[in-house]
Protein backbone atom coordinates (compact mmCIF):
# COMPACT_ATOMS: atom_id res chain seq x y z
CA UNK A 1 0.00 0.00 0.00
CA UNK A 2 1.00 3.69 -0.80
CA UNK A 3 0.29 7.09 -1.87
CA UNK A 4 -0.28 6.16 -5.11
CA UNK A 5 -2.69 4.00 -4.23
CA UNK A 6 -4.40 6.58 -1.93
CA UNK A 7 -4.60 9.47 -4.35
CA UNK A 8 -5.91 6.81 -7.05
CA UNK A 9 -8.23 5.95 -4.30
CA UNK A 10 -9.47 9.52 -3.72
CA UNK A 11 -9.76 10.38 -7.08
CA UNK A 12 -13.10 9.37 -7.81
CA UNK A 13 -15.96 11.13 -7.03
CA UNK A 14 -18.16 8.40 -6.17
CA UNK A 15 -15.15 7.06 -3.76
CA UNK A 16 -14.90 10.14 -2.01
CA UNK A 17 -19.24 10.13 -1.78
CA UNK A 18 -18.28 6.34 -0.42
CA UNK A 19 -16.67 8.25 2.14
CA UNK A 20 -18.52 10.73 3.07
CA UNK A 21 -21.42 7.94 3.49
CA UNK A 22 -19.00 6.24 6.03
CA UNK A 23 -17.76 9.48 8.05
CA UNK A 24 -21.51 9.60 8.87
CA UNK A 25 -22.40 6.29 10.06
CA UNK A 26 -19.50 3.80 9.91
CA UNK A 27 -19.46 -0.09 9.67
CA UNK A 28 -22.17 -0.55 6.58
CA UNK A 29 -22.84 -3.48 4.72
CA UNK A 30 -22.73 -3.30 0.75
CA UNK A 31 -26.16 -3.37 0.72
CA UNK A 32 -26.85 -0.16 2.62
CA UNK A 33 -24.12 1.35 0.80
CA UNK A 34 -25.55 0.18 -2.63
CA UNK A 35 -29.18 2.29 -1.78
CA UNK A 36 -27.81 5.26 -1.12
CA UNK A 37 -25.98 5.53 -4.47
CA UNK A 38 -27.51 5.00 -8.16
CA UNK A 39 -25.07 2.67 -8.81
CA UNK A 40 -25.30 -1.69 -9.31
CA UNK A 41 -24.35 -3.48 -6.67
CA UNK A 42 -21.31 -4.67 -8.86
CA UNK A 43 -20.35 -1.03 -9.44
CA UNK A 44 -19.93 -0.32 -5.51
CA UNK A 45 -18.39 -3.41 -4.96
CA UNK A 46 -15.58 -2.15 -7.08
CA UNK A 47 -15.41 0.96 -6.08
CA UNK A 48 -15.47 -0.56 -2.54
CA UNK A 49 -12.41 -2.66 -3.72
CA UNK A 50 -10.11 0.06 -4.85
CA UNK A 51 -10.47 1.94 -1.22
CA UNK A 52 -9.63 -1.26 0.40
CA UNK A 53 -6.91 -1.43 -1.84
CA UNK A 54 -5.79 1.66 -0.48
CA UNK A 55 -6.38 0.91 3.07
CA UNK A 56 -9.04 3.58 3.26
CA UNK A 57 -11.86 1.23 3.80
CA UNK A 58 -11.23 -1.59 5.95
CA UNK A 59 -14.08 -4.63 5.98
CA UNK A 60 -14.68 -6.37 9.12
CA UNK A 61 -16.89 -9.89 9.54
CA UNK A 62 -19.24 -9.32 12.17
CA UNK A 63 -21.87 -12.66 12.58
CA UNK A 64 -22.97 -13.23 8.87
CA UNK A 65 -22.66 -9.55 7.42
CA UNK A 66 -19.46 -7.84 6.03
CA UNK A 67 -19.40 -4.65 7.40
CA UNK A 68 -17.16 -1.46 5.70
CA UNK A 69 -15.14 0.65 8.21
CA UNK A 70 -13.65 4.28 6.71
CA UNK A 71 -10.11 4.32 8.23
CA UNK A 72 -8.48 7.82 8.19
CA UNK A 73 -4.88 6.88 9.27
CA UNK A 74 -3.99 6.96 5.15
CA UNK A 75 -5.40 10.71 4.96
CA UNK A 76 -3.50 11.35 8.15
CA UNK A 77 -0.32 10.09 6.68
CA UNK A 78 -0.92 11.52 3.44
CA UNK A 79 -1.43 14.91 6.02
CA UNK A 80 2.08 14.54 7.28
CA UNK A 81 3.61 13.90 4.53
CA UNK A 82 2.09 16.18 1.69
CA UNK A 83 0.54 18.79 3.93
CA UNK A 84 2.59 19.60 7.05
CA UNK A 85 5.65 19.86 5.29
CA UNK A 86 5.02 22.50 3.06
CA UNK A 87 2.92 24.76 5.66
CA UNK A 88 5.30 24.60 8.21
CA UNK A 89 7.78 25.34 5.82
CA UNK A 90 5.59 28.50 4.50
CA UNK A 91 5.64 29.55 8.47
CA UNK A 92 9.31 29.08 8.94
CA UNK A 93 9.96 31.65 5.63
CA UNK A 94 7.53 34.08 7.75
CA UNK A 95 9.16 33.62 10.92
CA UNK A 96 12.88 34.23 9.34
CA UNK A 97 11.68 37.10 7.47
CA UNK A 98 10.79 38.52 10.61
CA UNK A 99 13.54 37.96 12.52
CA UNK A 100 15.60 39.94 9.50
CA UNK A 101 13.39 42.73 9.18
CA UNK A 102 13.58 43.15 12.89
CA UNK A 103 17.48 42.68 12.84
CA UNK A 104 17.78 45.19 10.60
CA UNK A 105 15.75 47.59 11.64
CA UNK B 1 -19.22 19.52 6.13
CA UNK B 2 -20.88 17.22 8.23
CA UNK B 3 -19.98 16.39 11.44
CA UNK B 4 -19.40 12.87 12.83
CA UNK B 5 -21.76 10.98 15.16
CA UNK B 6 -19.07 9.13 17.11
CA UNK B 7 -19.13 5.79 16.22
CA UNK B 8 -19.65 2.82 18.43
CA UNK B 9 -16.79 0.62 16.56
CA UNK B 10 -13.97 2.51 15.20
CA UNK B 11 -12.01 0.51 13.00
CA UNK B 12 -8.10 2.13 12.27
CA UNK B 13 -5.48 0.37 9.78
CA UNK B 14 -2.02 1.41 9.42
CA UNK B 15 0.99 -0.53 7.04
CA UNK B 16 4.15 -0.47 8.60
CA UNK B 17 7.32 -1.30 7.64
CA UNK B 18 8.51 -3.17 10.70
CA UNK B 19 8.41 -6.73 11.79
CA UNK B 20 5.35 -7.72 13.99
CA UNK B 21 8.08 -8.33 17.13
CA UNK B 22 8.85 -4.65 16.85
CA UNK B 23 5.32 -3.57 16.26
CA UNK B 24 3.93 -5.48 19.32
CA UNK B 25 7.15 -4.41 21.37
CA UNK B 26 6.05 -0.60 20.29
CA UNK B 27 2.32 -1.20 21.42
CA UNK B 28 3.31 -2.84 24.94
CA UNK B 29 7.03 -0.91 26.15
CA UNK B 30 6.39 2.34 27.94
CA UNK B 31 9.70 3.51 26.86
CA UNK B 32 8.36 3.02 22.79
CA UNK B 33 5.06 4.22 24.04
CA UNK B 34 5.89 7.80 25.32
CA UNK B 35 7.44 8.53 21.77
CA UNK B 36 4.29 8.68 19.96
CA UNK B 37 1.21 7.83 22.44
CA UNK B 38 0.59 11.79 23.42
CA UNK B 39 3.75 10.92 26.09
CA UNK B 40 2.16 8.30 28.23
CA UNK B 41 4.06 5.34 29.44
CA UNK B 42 2.06 2.39 29.26
CA UNK B 43 3.55 -1.33 30.27
CA UNK B 44 1.49 -4.40 29.86
CA UNK B 45 2.08 -6.83 33.23
CA UNK B 46 0.43 -9.10 35.04
CA UNK B 47 -2.58 -8.45 33.43
CA UNK B 48 -2.91 -5.40 33.58
CA UNK B 49 -2.21 -2.19 31.30
CA UNK B 50 -0.27 -0.03 33.17
CA UNK B 51 -0.49 4.15 31.97
CA UNK B 52 1.36 7.15 33.26
CA UNK B 53 0.65 10.10 31.99
CA UNK B 54 2.58 13.11 34.07
CA UNK B 55 1.27 12.81 37.15
CA UNK B 56 -1.24 10.26 36.19
CA UNK B 57 -1.74 6.90 36.67
CA UNK B 58 -4.16 4.19 35.72
CA UNK B 59 -4.78 0.79 34.63
CA UNK B 60 -6.96 -1.42 32.67
CA UNK B 61 -7.43 -5.39 32.70
CA UNK B 62 -5.92 -6.77 29.59
CA UNK B 63 -8.27 -9.39 28.23
CA UNK B 64 -6.01 -11.36 26.14
CA UNK B 65 -2.53 -10.81 25.06
CA UNK B 66 -0.72 -13.49 22.30
CA UNK B 67 2.39 -12.00 21.80
CA UNK B 68 3.03 -11.15 18.45
CA UNK B 69 -0.07 -11.44 16.91
CA UNK B 70 -3.13 -10.04 19.14
CA UNK B 71 -3.63 -7.62 22.68
CA UNK B 72 -6.98 -7.11 23.92
CA UNK B 73 -7.88 -4.52 26.54
CA UNK B 74 -10.10 -2.61 28.53
CA UNK B 75 -10.59 1.17 27.82
CA UNK B 76 -11.01 3.57 29.85
CA UNK B 77 -10.10 7.65 29.21
CA UNK B 78 -9.17 8.11 32.83
CA UNK B 79 -7.00 11.24 31.92
CA UNK B 80 -10.66 13.12 31.89
CA UNK B 81 -12.54 12.88 34.38
CA UNK B 82 -16.09 13.31 32.08
CA UNK B 83 -14.56 10.41 30.18
CA UNK B 84 -13.17 8.59 33.03
CA UNK B 85 -17.09 8.52 34.88
CA UNK B 86 -17.95 6.10 31.71
CA UNK B 87 -18.24 2.56 30.94
CA UNK B 88 -14.95 0.65 30.24
CA UNK B 89 -15.22 -0.23 26.73
CA UNK B 90 -12.58 -2.37 24.60
CA UNK B 91 -9.33 -1.97 22.04
CA UNK B 92 -8.38 -5.08 20.01
CA UNK B 93 -4.81 -4.85 18.63
CA UNK B 94 -4.23 -6.89 15.65
CA UNK B 95 -1.03 -7.71 14.31
CA UNK B 96 -0.96 -9.70 10.56
CA UNK B 97 2.96 -9.74 8.88
CA UNK B 98 2.10 -8.94 5.11
CA UNK B 99 4.55 -9.70 1.96
CA UNK B 100 8.07 -7.77 1.74
CA UNK B 101 8.72 -6.88 5.58
CA UNK B 102 5.58 -5.12 5.87
CA UNK B 103 3.16 -5.44 9.08
CA UNK B 104 -0.26 -4.44 8.78
CA UNK B 105 -1.52 -2.93 12.27
CA UNK B 106 -5.41 -2.62 12.96
CA UNK B 107 -7.11 -0.98 15.74
CA UNK B 108 -10.69 -2.40 16.59
CA UNK B 109 -12.07 0.42 19.40
CA UNK B 110 -15.42 -0.80 19.72
CA UNK B 111 -17.78 -1.45 23.33
CA UNK B 112 -18.39 2.37 22.94
CA UNK B 113 -22.02 2.47 23.31
CA UNK B 114 -21.88 3.21 27.10
CA UNK B 115 -19.26 5.61 26.27
CA UNK B 116 -20.60 8.59 23.58
CA UNK B 117 -17.86 11.03 24.85
CA UNK B 118 -15.15 8.99 24.98
CA UNK B 119 -15.98 7.78 21.37
CA UNK B 120 -15.86 11.05 20.23
CA UNK B 121 -13.16 11.91 21.63
CA UNK B 122 -10.82 9.05 20.59
CA UNK B 123 -11.33 9.41 17.10
CA UNK B 124 -8.50 12.19 16.22
CA UNK B 125 -6.23 10.64 18.84
CA UNK B 126 -6.28 6.89 17.17
CA UNK B 127 -5.22 8.16 13.91
CA UNK B 128 -2.44 10.55 15.64
CA UNK B 129 -1.14 7.53 17.59
CA UNK B 130 -0.76 5.50 14.50
CA UNK B 131 0.53 8.08 12.01
CA UNK B 132 3.28 8.59 15.09
CA UNK B 133 3.77 4.85 15.71
CA UNK B 134 4.05 4.28 11.90
CA UNK B 135 7.00 6.87 11.48
CA UNK B 136 8.69 5.74 14.80
CA UNK B 137 8.97 2.12 13.75
CA UNK B 138 10.16 3.45 10.21
CA UNK B 139 12.36 6.54 10.90
CA UNK B 140 13.51 6.21 14.63
CA UNK B 141 12.29 8.92 15.50
CA UNK B 142 9.08 10.12 16.82
CA UNK B 143 6.70 12.38 14.57
CA UNK B 144 8.03 16.24 14.54
CA UNK B 145 5.35 19.02 15.54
Amino acid sequence: MDDDQVFKALADPTRRHLLDRLFERDGRTLTELESELEMTRFGVMKHLRVLEDAGLVVPRREGREKLHFLNPVPIRLIHDRWIDKYTEHRVAALADLKNELEESA
Amino acid sequence: MTTMTAQTTQVYSVFIKATPEQVWDAITKPDFTEQYFFGARIDIKDGRRLTTLGEMEWDEEVLEAEAPTRLVHRFVAAYDPDMGAEEPSRVTWEIEPQDGGITKLTVVHDQLESAPKTAESVAGGWMYILSGLKTLLETGKPLAG
